[in-house]
């Protein structure tokens, strides 16, 4: 790991207090989340890795945004974080003004680019991967932001490793109007291949869903997983001197 | 034109256990360098063998330096070039080892701003499974050169031996003349033994040619096949390093398909639902990544047969095709 380089304490030029986040420290890998029929599913393990060291093992990556939208977030750790205080802000302003009107997805979505774009502009990323979802007026919505700021709606997204792993998986299978358990079998199937074949994925995961009635976060648990293939038993059967 | 007699030569000696080389634009005689294993000679005019003979003779044997080249640099009047380069090796036992001069000259050439020449990769998608009957492997077709596809339809799945085919991914070339001198060496294994090719016969010739490389060989291949011991699969990384595998993906699109293999591979598959598995864990790597694309090439491998089922999906087809050639309205005029 790199150390912190010491501040620097001189006078020359406005650029010697800035601290800018140039590498992520504790991270999460990815998020998967779909559309389907009531509302929408996200999942995300509860790994949070220092490096290569699988430190913690119990971090909640998904959150409740006011009354209509889930965040889950991957990424630099503190980061993310910073962004919670920040939508905490607002969603407490918003309440301030108490006329019955309350912040939907699309509105902290579009919250949600601002600030990551903006910070980008200024060399100052917050190093996160973002997924929005929520569901109000019974108007579902699903979005992502990166870190860079680029942000786009879709009918399923992923982060991190998910993009190239579980992508493949949802373009082929998802459909309008799953089930809320074939939604969870799919997402399943996704988390499974991540865990085969990431390497900071943590099997303890949990899924949360949002709908017009209400969020609902799942208590964590783990993915079974099967190791009995006979090839891997007896790798060189037949094969001698390979391995 | 200057003729090599009156040229002011330039001599560098160097020695490749020491590493140094040393160019001067006159030559004096100088005692203190021994311990480099470097001689500067003065001679006052010579055409290029004679000076390395007198070189040779010179430059004594008890010195650490067991081989040397020359290299001599001629000089126009008052205009330096390079244009007159000759290389006398001079014969000294080898030590053995690996030889990287042409990596050093190579160093040199691209810090003197010359670039290399690229080389034409297949940014690929390959699978290879195991059924119950023997091996499934299955390619895209795509081959690239950066962001250009040079070949809509070429094949990856290359022959090895009548029971024992091979995918390749990485640098086309590098794929198909490893595949080829492979192949080779196993046809000559096969009239030297009178048996049918075992598949890790071809796996160990692989590997160890790869690893001689030292990964500058970059291929990466998918090996499969049925002999007397049974049905095998094997994945081959460019630096030498191979693994066994029930189902195996490799190329830029292997994590598409590895993700269809990992949540739909089970034991036993039938050939149907193995062909189908991987068509669709091709198909995955095609839709999702760039560096793959065109059709799908699938090769079923068992006891005592083989099927090379070339383009057996083409599912980019080109969908619009207009009936009348495209024309333009009469009397247009283009400046």
């Amino acid at each position: 790991m790199h150390s912190n380089p010491a501040k620097n304490h001189s006078l020359v030029g406005p650029e010697a207090a800035s601290e800018r986040t140039l590498y992520p420290y504790v991270t999460g890998t990815s998020v998967v989340a779909i559309k389907y029929k009531d509302g929408i599913l996200m999942a995300a393990d509860m790994g949070g890795s220092y490096g290569s060291t699988l430190r913690y093992k119990s971090v909640e990556r998904l959150k409740l945004i006011g009354k209509h939208s889930l965040l889950g977030a991957s990424g630099e750790m503190s980061d993310f974080q910073e962004i919670l205080r920040n939508l905490d802000e607002l969603i407490l302003y918003d309440n301030m003004w108490d006329d019955g009107n309350s912040l939907g997805p699309k509105e902290v979505h579009s919250y949600l680019t601002r600030m990551m774009y903006n910070r980008r502009n200024k060399f100052d990323p917050l190093w996160n991967s973002l997924v929005l979802g929520g569901v109000k007026n019974g108007q579902k919505y699903l979005g992502m932001v990166s870190m860079i700021g680029v942000n786009f709606e879709d009918d399923h997204v992923a982060t991190g490793f998910g993009n190239h792993l579980a992508r493949p998986i949802l373009r082929d299978e998802w459909h309008e109007n799953l089930t809320f358990e074939e939604g969870v079998k799919l997402l399943e199937k996704c988390m499974r291949v991540l865990l085969y074949r990431d390497r900071s994925a943590v099997n303890k995961l949990q899924i949360a869903k949002i709908t017009e009635v209400g969020v609902t976060i799942s208590q964590p648990y783990s993915l079974k997983t099967f190791w009995g293939y006979s090839a891997f038993h007896n790798p060189t059967v037949g094969a001698e001197g390979s391995w | 034109m200057p003729n090599d007699k009156s040229h002011n030569t330039n001599i560098a000696v160097y020695s490749p256990l020491r590493g140094c080389v040393f160019f001067r634009s006159k030559i004096t005689p100088l005692n203190g360098f021994r311990s480099l294993g470097l001689f500067i000679v003065k001679l006052s005019s010579a055409s290029a063998i004679d000076l390395s003979d007198t070189l040779r003779f010179l430059i004594p044997s008890h010195l650490n330096c067991r081989r040397f080249s020359v290299c001599l640099v001629a000089e126009k009047k008052g205009v330096f070039s390079e244009s007159k380069m000759s290389r006398a090796a001079v014969e000294v036992p080898p030590k053995g080892g690996f030889s990287f001069d042409l990596r050093r000259r190579n160093e040199m050439l691209s810090k003197k701003g010359v670039p290399p020449p690229s080389f034409r990769k297949t940014g690929t998608t390959i699978v290879g499974v195991i059924f119950q009957d023997g091996v499934i492997l299955g390619a895209d077709t795509r081959a690239t050169e950066g962001p250009i596809v040079c070949d809509k339809n070429c094949e990856k799945i290359h022959y090895m031996a009548p029971n024992i085919y091979c995918c390749g991914a990485g640098t086309a070339a590098d794929t198909e003349a490893v595949t080829d001198t492979v192949s080779s060496q196993l046809q000559l294994h096969r009239y030297h033994t009178g048996r049918e090719s075992r598949v890790i016969a071809a796996l160990t010739l692989l590997k160890s040619h790869l690893f001689k490389y030292q990964g500058y060989v970059q291929a990466a291949l998918v090996l499969g096949g049925v002999d007397v011991t049974g049905p095998h699969l094997h994945t081959i990384y460019p630096h030498g390093s191979t693994d066994t595998l029930p189902f195996a993906t490799m190329g830029s699109g292997s994590l598409a398909a590895m993700a269809v293999f990992e949540s739909k591979y089970h034991e036993g598959l039938t050939k149907e639902e193995g062909v189908n598995l991987v068509c669709e864990a091709i198909c995955s790597g095609i839709f999702n990544d760039l560096g793959s694309g065109s059709n799908v090439d699938v090769c079923v491998i068992t006891k005592g047969q083989k099927e090379y089922l070339r383009n057996h999906l083409l599912p980019n087809p080109r969908t619009y095709v207009s009936s009348k050639v495209f024309s333009f309205p009469r009397k247009t005029v283009f400046n």
